[in-house]
């Protein structure tokens, strides 16, 4: 199995004439993505590396079925890009953007949550299962297919923790980049609720940082319910209150969202915390085994 | 992007939110001459930095008469103020907020912010003003009164009437708090704040609301559809480097060790400072060269890192994925063109590119190592040398 993409996937690319969208579509493709179809408003009729352009999400979805989505347009624009996808009745929507303004974001999460719409991102890398799709803009070469899950907040520090586990042998069933900034979509408990009923995930690593307390509340959910051994790692440890560390999400204030207190919250509810990346291959070994 | 309180003032004044009479100045004399505009003490004088605790480490004075008002002035005006917030070094004050002092009948605390984990707006109030929330939070959590308010729905009279049932606020004071609630909403929304507070939100003893202080934080991802608050940015308190970088459009935040670092991706460029300090050292700066650096960006945040007296050494960690080795190594051979680098240098690249990146870097005889703790461990080990 894995999560949320495989092969089935059929991707609509929103953005796809942009440099962004037309580079990481190449990408895709070459790593056996099945695009089907691109979106820019005014460009349908044209082709970008053999796929069609349509000037809808509709048209893309009515003509070549698509289910999947992922956005590469601009953040005054990206809003809308998300809701457009939304009401033509694609579930599952990767938005790459970075810089959308957070009130815009609570407001097309209340709209799509309600369509029972799950969301990647923005400001994220994406999410790839190793092998059969990746839809984003993570380099596909660092991954193996396996058998574990990884969730992050981060980009490249994801891409480091993943090629630590590929060097160990240790392959993965899906990575999710959930994105940096404060408001966005699926956050560390809605992607662990998929990799639990997922048969081929055997462990999960979580790659928080500081700011916010969606780490906080995923160690309670794993602690609670959740089935399989998880590892997780923490990153800001040095950062200091007030001060933003490029992602808008990852800002410690009034003293709350610090790296120890959430490293604390995990260990108390039983996780391992990893103090550096290349500690977590041997944690998960550990875990899988005991 | 964190407004000063006068401007945050003036703002609430805009919206029709009451705030006490006050004249903002920043020097001496033109603060001394304000004081003729007042006709009555006592005045508060308040130092205008963004810091809270402003109070407790003497920013934040009552004069009783003129020549109080004049001593308090010299004494704020040019401080260094250090509060808890601040670093070791304080914040020099450069401006001076003087207002009417307000008959306060009680003190309450107003918030509003974005509510990260329920995704929604969310209104904080309580009957415990004065104190941080943080501290109310702690000693009297039962007197924290909160609301979440969808934005596509907007504040909504039930919502209003649920914060004054909450906070049992009296008869001859709804209709004011009611009013002054929606203005503040909608301000939230026109300039679209990330937090606005107000403490002490006071209830003066005509029944009638004042903002005794005012902050307002901006979402720094909305700045460019408000450019008029773009020219708000306090530059004199943002770190000279710091400013910089922000031309420059790298993310850079100047800290107090001595390891100057790059790096790509603003999550592996806190993880990189983290093991700095977990092999026993201290990192200059957080610097993340962004998505699809080139190699003019390398040149640009080398020379910001370098104008930091502190660094005694620098590494570079590169996981290309977006960003490619090789034009990391290209931009780092070309600043060694212009910068006389005598400081010592260690390099990581993996990822894209990566053979074509450190066949550069082999040519201009520069150490790289492939594996991030290897390249920490040596930097680590040269500084301390």
């Amino acid at each position: 199995m894995s999560i949320l993409i495989d092969k089935n996937t059929k991707l609509v690319v929103q953005g796809i004439t942009g440099r962004e969208g037309g580079f990481h579509t190449q990408k895709m493709i070459e790593y056996g993505t099945n695009v089907v179809a691109g979106v820019t408003p005014g460009k349908g009729g044209e082709k970008v590396l053999g796929v069609p352009v349509f000037d809808s999400v509709d048209s893309a979805v009515k003509e070549k079925g698509a289910d999947t989505a992922v956005i590469f347009v601009p953040a005054a624009f990206a809003p809308d890009a998300i809701i457009e996808a939304a009401l033509t009745g694609i579930k599952l929507i990767v938005c790459i953007t970075e810089g959308i303004p957070v009130i815009d974001m609570a407001k097309v999460m209340s709209i799509i949550n309600k369509m029972g719409v799950k969301l990647i991102g923005p400001n994220c890398p994406g999410i790839i299962s190793p092998g059969k799709a990746k839809i984003g803009i993570m380099p596909g070469y660092i991954h193996k297919q396996g058998n574990i899950g990884v969730i992050s907040r981060s980009g490249t520090l994801t891409y480091e923790i993943v090629y630590n586990l590929t060097k160990d042998n240790l392959g993965q069933s899906t990575c999710i980049g959930i994105g940096g900034d404060p408001v966005t979509g699926m956050y560390f408990i809605d992607c662990l609720k998929e990799f639990k009923d997922d048969k081929e995930t055997e462990a999960v690593v979580i790659i928080g940082e500081i700011g916010g307390s969606s780490e906080e509340e995923a160690a309670v959910y794993i602690k609670r319910e959740f089935n399989k051994p998880v590892v997780a790692f923490i990153a800001g440890q040095t950062a200091p209150p007030g001060k933003r560390m490029g992602h808008a999400g990852a800002i410690i204030s009034g003293g709350k969202g610090t790296a120890l207190e959430k490293i604390k919250v995990l260990q108390d509810c039983g996780i391992k915390v990893a103090k550096t990346p290349s500690e977590i291959p041997g944690l998960i070994r550990s875990a899988l085994t005991h | 992007m964190k407004l000063q309180e006068f401007q945050s003032k003036k703002i609430f004044k805009e919206h029709n939110i009451p705030v006490p009479d006050g004249i903002a100045a920043g020097n001496v004399k033109t603060a001394i001459c304000n004081l003729k505009k007042f006709k009555k003490y006592p005045l508060v004088i308040k130092a205008q930095v963004l810091a809270g605790g402003r109070g407790k480490a003497g920013g934040i004075k009552i004069a009783k008469n003129k020549k109080e008002a004049e001593k308090y002035i010299k004494s704020i005006l040019g401080m260094n103020l250090i509060t808890h917030q601040t670093s070791a070094q304080g914040i020099k004050v450069r401006k001076i907020l003087i207002e009417e002092c307000a008959d306060l009948l009680k003190e309450y605390y107003f918030g509003m912010l974005i509510d990260r984990s329920k995704k929604d707006i969310c209104i904080i109030v309580s009957s415990a003003g004065g104190m941080e929330i943080e501290e109310i939070a702690k000693e009297k959590p039962e007197e924290i009164i909160k609301i979440n308010i969808d934005p596509n729905i907007g504040l909504r009279a039930f919502h209003i009437f649920d914060l004054i049932k909450s906070l049992k606020l009296t008869k001859e004071t709804q209709q004011g708090f009611a009013n002054i609630i929606k203005r503040l909403y909608n301000l939230f929304i026109a300039i679209d704040a990330s937090l606005v507070e107000i403490n002490p939100f006071g209830l003066l003893k005509d029944n009638t609301w004042l903002a005794i202080d005012a902050k307002i934080l901006l979402d720094d991802n909305s700045l460019f559809r408000h450019p008029n608050l773009e020219k708000l940015r306090d530059v004199y308190e943002e770190d000279e480097l710091e400013r910089l970088a922000r031309i420059k459009k790298v993310n850079y935040v100047r800290l107090d060790g001595n390891i100057g670092c790059m790096v790509n991706g603003a999550g592996l460029a806190m993880c990189t400072m983290d093991l700095i300090k977990h092999y026993g050292a201290s990192p200059a700066n957080f610097l993340d060269i962004g998505g699809g650096a080139k190699a003019e960006q390398v040149t640009e945040a080398l020379k910001i890192i370098v104008k930091d007296p502190k660094v005694k050494g620098i590494l570079i960690n590169i996981f290309g994925g977006i960003v490619r080795c090789d034009e990391v190594a290209k931009g780092f051979v070309e600043a060694l063109k212009t910068l006389k680098l005598d400081l010592p240098v260690v390099i990581r690249l993996t990822g894209t590119n990566q053979d074509i990146g450190i066949n550069i870097l082999k040519e201009q005889k520069i150490a790289v190592f492939s594996e991030m703790d290897d390249a920490l461990k040596e930097i680590v080990k040269k500084v301390k040398l």
